[in-house]
């Protein structure tokens, strides 16, 4: 890890739980990372979501591209007007046991005054035919510095040992 | 179900019970995802048999035709 990635915090989950905010971010750094390890708890499934809201605001002005491939099969698409950011989380029931996906959320300039853009990567882990990564650029149309980040199960349940870590990035 | 909030400022996590509020809007949020699903796999079911009813008139099997096309 480059010395300039500062941790600014963490969560692991010891039970399962809906939500995970990073609230009263510091606006010190000049870009923030979160990675995070996760899987759902949606039932049959193999291609959950996980949606992003900042700032605890769900006005319709956030728009997502997303490409995403299996080995098998390739899709792209592209939403506007959204109440919130949604990217690929595809671990969940109908995966291998005890498997996690693993991303990375890029949100460069999140302190400055321009729309908030950023960037998301993930990839499922999983001992089957297809195993799903996804590629997502994120727009959220307000200028406001973002202090708090939301990452939402889509309405389902992040597992026990599912974890999260906040990266700020200095002079990057 | 509960939601967890991590203060950055203070290192400080807190699990907070959801309100019945959330829990309505989760629930609205889980039968959208479940509905999406659904159509996404309608989608592809139909496309699927779209591509094996062009094979089937070409006299291929959906093997044949996916091995030309590779």
């Amino acid at each position: 890890m480059p010395a300039t990635y500062t941790l600014i915090a963490s969560n692991t989950l010891s039970s399962s739980a809906a939500s995970v905010t990073f609230s009263a971010i510091p606006g010190t750094y000049t870009d923030l990372i979160i990675k995070y390890s996760a899987r759902s708890d949606e039932s049959a499934s193999n291609t959950s979501l996980m949606d992003v809201t900042l700032n605890g605001s769900s006005a319709a002005n956030y728009s997502v591209t997303r490409l995403r491939g299996s080995g098998i099969s390739a899709a792209s698409g592209r939403t506007s007007n959204q109440t919130y950011l949604y990217f690929g989380l595809n671990n969940g029931p109908s995966s291998t046991s005890n498997t996690f996906t693993n991303g990375e959320i890029y949100i460069p300039n999140y302190n400055g005054s321009a729309n908030k853009c950023l960037s998301h990567f993930s990839a499922q882990e999983n001992n089957q035919t297809e195993a799903y990564i996804d590629t997502n650029a994120g727009l959220r149309s307000v200028t406001d510095a973002i202090t708090s980040v939301k990452l939402n199960c889509n309405g389902f349940n992040f597992v026990s040992g599912s974890s999260f870590f906040l990266y700020g990035i200095k002079n990057s | 179900m509960e939601k967890v909030i991590v203060d950055c400022s203070t290192g400080e996590q807190t699990v907070v019970p959801l309100t019945p509020e959330e829990i309505a809007e989760l629930e609205a949020a889980a039968a959208k995802a479940e509905a999406d699903r659904i159509a996404a796999e309608e989608a592809e079911a139909a496309k699927q048999a779209e591509k094996e009813a062009i094979a089937a008139k070409l006299g291929l099997t959906k093997e044949e035709l996916l091995k030309l096309l590779s």
